[in-house]
């Protein structure tokens, strides 16, 4: 038996135990411990990148006709998967040393990291729904626990508690969807489920309704619209988290699922529809949203939404090669943006606002240099790797055009408030006295950077991607949709650059996008109203229903009947003895002659 | 010869006596009086009952016994009622029953 996908599986699992149980005390040997884990998952991943395909599982929980397996799968999806989670993982954990290097619950930031880890490697190589479900959950947890680290504050512990319910939400549906699976065709294994599904003969309703369930899944763990709103609060998390989780791993273990289960969606053309307007819808909200944002990580959190919502959308459009491709370059930029980011909030003392920054070319050339290098993999400049993941999705959509005109705007948008981002905060004087100060980070955090940068700026050649994924064959020929990728790109990042050259506060103020579609207002609202409705229902029928019926319908008949039997009596004693015979007589008589 | 019967017909007389007194007298007293001529009446039937069960040329004692035991408690029932009596004649200047109503709402 292959061995390799339980150590990689088991190794952070034994770390965070480790580190709660034994050295909790000891903050950098923890640390070290959480780091050793994700190496030792990392080295194995690469051998299970060149062995072989794969399964195994065995029996956790036997009810006769229902068993819950515990089991792997290794085919060319997991092995991209493990690599990239592993991979941004071990570089995100060394940056965390540093990152982390004088907060007191390092102990229990590194745990919670480590179960993250175990969490993120069950789903990637879970070979069933059951068991992806359960990691599914541990994954929500986890982030709940690193959002809300700095739980003495207010807004993360709220945030946490956001991320939790929405993604509660969508995991509802992801169960109903995996329990109609279950009760249509028997059983829960990708392997068995993907040869039989589409030959099951069942109805196109149930199949649709069947796929769009599992796809509330999706919806929720990968932020999209309309559960979106939890991914931007997520952001009050420590910024390595940010990366980690709500960037690279974590949000894109929807898109991945939808990649694996895409057998489920491929009979049914409307549920691919719908994926495919989901992932736009949230793909240009998110855009329009981040092109107003001040917080640098906020920027950030909100192209993380846009890109995922572009791989949703590749899902949708029939080529999720497309969407895995784009997902393992947006991991190493989007890691690198984030780890970038964070090296800048860290030397400038918290500061998070792009406007108090500016001028830290000189003074972080390495942060400077390697975030450049995330930007123009973002924005889809050739020939960072960017361009050629986006340019596959532009190109599945040749024969959608509204789809292709959505991802050409969010091309467009992405541009635009990347260089706007990259403008304001780097280039320029510097606008306060904290980015006059800034100094570079440790190197701790910057060799990360630069390994980060390694494959943002490579991964995207044809030549080199093809190593780890199957990239996308074009139909005719690709340079229409490469014109325009190119277009977008150059209108985007010149009129990012030229509206905010030199500036110092925003030029464009665009409420609708600042307050995000007033979506959260919406929501708060909505959630508000339903809350009153029905705390008025229930007042209603406590105050009338329960008291006024039962409470004192039951003490009234009581009372009542007391009032009416007080005239029985009269206080004469022999009324009573009279009555008393009488009661005697009246028995006599039935036990005698009653029973004729 | 007297019969089981005549005795019960007796017995069924004093209880009948002794509770119309019960009903119809307005002196306590009397009433008290009359309630003991109802648990004689009582006794009356268990000696009866125990003269004509004749076993094995014996009556049967049982009733003879409970006779004693009802005169017994009786005795002491009396002692407890009179005291009663006592005492509310005390509290109200009157052995009469219409004048004790109080126990109404």
């Amino acid at each position: 038996m292959n061995l390799s996908p339980w150590i990689i599986l088991f190794a952070p699992f034994v770390s965070a135990v480790v580190i709660v149980l034994i050295t909790e005390r000891f903050k950098k040997l923890s640390s070290y411990i959480s780091v050793a884990a994700v190496a030792i998952s990392f080295v194995f991943s690469v051998a299970v990148f060149f062995g072989q395909d794969g399964t195994a599982s065995f029996n956790w929980i036997d009810l006769g006709t229902f068993q819950v397996k515990i089991g792997y799968l290794i085919n060319d999806l997991t092995r991209l998967m493990l690599l990239i989670v592993t991979g941004v993982g071990l570089l995100i954990h060394i940056y965390s040393i540093g990152y982390m290097a004088d907060d007191r619950g390092r102990s229990r930031y590194f745990c919670g990291l480590s179960l993250f880890m175990f969490s993120m490697l069950g789903i990637v190589l879970a070979n069933n729904f059951i068991m992806m479900f359960i990691f599914w959950e541990l994954v929500g947890f986890s982030s709940y626990l690193l959002i809300g680290h700095w739980f003495y504050r207010p807004a993360p512990p709220a945030a946490a508690n956001k991320a939790f319910l929405a993604n509660r939400l969508g995991d509802f549906g992801f169960m109903l969807g995996i329990l109609l699976v279950w009760s249509a065709s028997g059983t829960v294994t990708f392997d068995e489920l993907s040869g039989h599904w589409s030959t099951l003969g069942l109805s196109p309703g149930f199949m649709t309704a069947a796929a769009l369930l599992i796809f509330c899944g999706a919806i929720g763990k990968s932020a999209q619209f309309p559960l979106h709103v939890w991914l931007p609060d997520a952001m009050e998390g420590p910024t390595p988290v940010s990366a980690l989780i709500h960037a690279a791993t974590m949000v894109a273990a929807g898109v991945f699922m939808l990649v694996r289960t895409y057998f489920l969606f491929e009979p049914s053309s409307t549920a691919l529809g719908v994926v495919l307007w989901i992932g736009l819808i949230t793909s240009l909200l998110a855009a329009l949203m981040a092109t107003q944002q001040d917080d640098i990580k906020r920027v950030l959190a909100y192209s993380t939404l846009s890109q995922l919502g572009l791989m949703i959308a590749a899902v949708g459009l029939g080529a999720p090669q497309a969407g895995m491709f784009h997902l393992f370059t947006h991991a190493s930029f989007k890691a690198l943006l984030f780890l970038g980011a964070g090296s800048v909030i860290h030397s400038l003392h918290n500061e998070q606002n792009i406007w108090q920054m500016g001028g830290l070319q000189k003074k972080m050339p390495v942060t400077f240099w390697t975030f450049l290098i995330g930007t123009l993999a973002l924005i889809a400049c050739p020939p960072f790797a960017g361009f050629w993941s986006k340019d596959d999705i532009l190109a599945s959509a040749d024969r959608n055009i509204p789809a292709f005109l959505g991802i050409a705007a969010v091309t467009y948008l992405t541009a635009f408030y990347m260089s706007r981002l990259f403008v304001v905060a780097f280039l320029g004087q510097p606008r306060s006295e904290q980015a006059g100060h800034a100094h570079e980070s440790p190197s701790v955090m910057t060799v990360p950077l630069i390994l980060l940068s390694i494959p943002a700026c490579i991964a995207g050649f044809p030549f080199i991607a093809s190593l780890f994924i199957k990239v996308p064959e074009h139909e005719g020929s690709p340079i229409g949709s490469m014109a325009v990728s190119l277009i977008a790109f150059a209108a985007g990042a010149a009129s990012g650059y030229y509206l905010y050259k030199e500036k110092t506060k925003d030029s464009i103020q665009i409420p609708l996008f600042e307050h995000k579609f007033y979506i959260d207002e919406m929501y708060g609202s909505l959630i508000k109203w339903t809350q009153d409705l029905l705390a008025n229902i229930s007042g209603f029928v406590d105050r009338w229903v329960i008291d006024g019926t039962v409470v004192r319908g039951l003490g009234g008949i009581t009372w009542g009947a007391g009032f009416a039997l007080r005239f029985l009596q009269v206080g004469n004693l022999q009324a009573y003895a009279f009555l008393f015979g009488a009661g005697v007589v009246l028995l006599l008589y039935f036990i005698l002659f009653g029973t004729k | 010869m007297v019969t089981l019967n005549d005795y019960l017909f007796a017995s069924g007389l004093l209880f009948a006596i002794g509770f119309a007194g019960v009903l119809l007298r307005r002196n306590v007293i009397i009433i008290f009086m009359a309630l003991e001529l109802m648990l004689n009446a009582a006794n009356l039937s268990l000696i009866g009952f125990s003269r004509y069960n004749v076993r094995d040329g014996l009556p049967d004692y049982n009733g003879q016994v409970l006779v004693f035991f009802i005169i017994t408690v009786a005795a002491a029932e009396v002692t407890v009622g009179l005291a009663i009596i006592v005492a509310l004649f005390r509290a109200k200047q009157t052995t009469h029953v219409e004048d004790m109503n109080t126990l109404k709402f």
